[in-house]
């Protein structure tokens, strides 16, 4: 079991790796089907999320809808 | 709550895009005071269409249920924004992630070019939408007045334009009726007031120069009562459509007596 240091929703973060981006959101608690993933500045799409891993510097943004004008 | 009467002559849908909608009132859902209040008000207005913009989740709070959790998509159509986005780039980032989260490839496409008045900036504005037209979106977009922008926005394909009666949140009513009348006028697309209406008697006053409808947010979710103003919004946007439609009588400066000027006793 190793640690990956990523940034996650603009801040630094340490996570139990190895890990696929479908480990990640179940790492902080996320229904994959209520958040968007961008890894990297390219959005992943939910059937690739369990297939993609995570990788040491890897950005990931984490989005959703919220109430808005 | 009653319903008026409807309509004596029954008006077409609004039609965005290929999608068509039975309101002329779509909604925001941001700045609701609570989740249910915002729920209710969006009933009591009767809209369709409602907006929602994209941000980062909240790690901290993952197990709450989110602000949308009571907008079903099978009853409201969720049209995301890209608010808060201050270049093409940006905006374009947005309105990808939001085509990803959602249920439809429409895009609210905003592109500020100013804090203070979130004034739109348009030749960001134009690029944005070049792009988005380009990758199959249906691009409604939020501009200013200018006659000269919306047309441009139109060449550009987008599916709606969305000139702003008064600055986001201000609450001034519609300022220029004379450049909304001449937009709507010169576009073939579909032409939606976006921003700046206050109260039911703006509403009204807006669809009457003839505007396909009309989107707010603040002014029922700063109204004291926003559902009793959705309630009146709903029909204000009804009456100033029925008005528009029947065809208004004419201005003058002179006075017309409305009774009989013969008959008189002497």
């Amino acid at each position: 079991m190793s640690q990956l240091t990523i940034e996650l929703n603009g801040e630094r973060r340490v996570v139990p790796g190895p890990l696929t981006l479908a480990g990640l959101l179940e790492h902080v608690g996320l229904d994959p089907r209520a958040v968007v993933v961008e890894r990297n500045r390219e959005i992943v799409r939910r059937p690739q999320l369990a297939s993609t891993p995570l990788l040491e510097g890897d950005v990931i943004e984490l989005v959703h809808f919220v109430g808005g004008g | 709550m009653t319903e008026s009467p409807p309509s004596p002559a029954s008006d077409a849908p609004l039609t965005i895009g290929g999608r068509s909608f039975r309101s002329r009132l779509l909604v925001g859902t941001g700045k609701y005071r609570s989740n249910a209040e915002m729920v209710r008000a969006i009933e009591a207005s009767g809209a369709d269409v409602v907006t929602v913009a994209v941000r980062r989740v909240d790690l901290d709070r993952t197990k709450e249920e989110g602000a949308l959790y009571h907008l079903s998509p099978d009853v409201y159509f969720l049209l995301a924004n890209t608010a808060g986005c201050y270049s093409a780039d940006e905006a374009v980032r947005y309105a990808r992630l939001a085509r990803e989260a959602g249920f439809n490839e429409f895009i609210k496409l905003e592109v500020i070019g100013d804090k203070e008045t979130l004034l739109p900036d348009t030749a960001g504005l134009l690029v944005a939408a070049r792009t988005l037209v380009k990758e199959g979106f249906q691009v409604l977009a939020y501009t200013n007045d200018d006659l000269i922008t919306a047309l441009r926005l139109e060449e550009a394909g987008c599916a709606a334009v969305m000139p702003l009666a008064s600055p986001i949140g201000s609450g001034l009513g519609l300022l220029n009726p004379y450049s909304i009348r001449t937009i709507k006028r010169r576009l073939s697309v579909p032409v939606i007031v976006d921003a700046g209406v206050g109260t039911a008697s703006d509403a009204c006053l807006t669809m009457e120069q003839g505007v396909d409808g009309i989107l707010m947010n603040t002014a029922l979710a700063e109204a004291t009562d926003p559902v009793q103003m959705a309630w009146a919004m709903r029909h204000a946007v009804e009456a100033g459509r029925a008005a528009w439609r029947a065809g208004r009588m004419p201005r003058r400066e002179i006075a017309v007596p409305s009774s009989p000027t013969t008959g008189m006793l002497r």
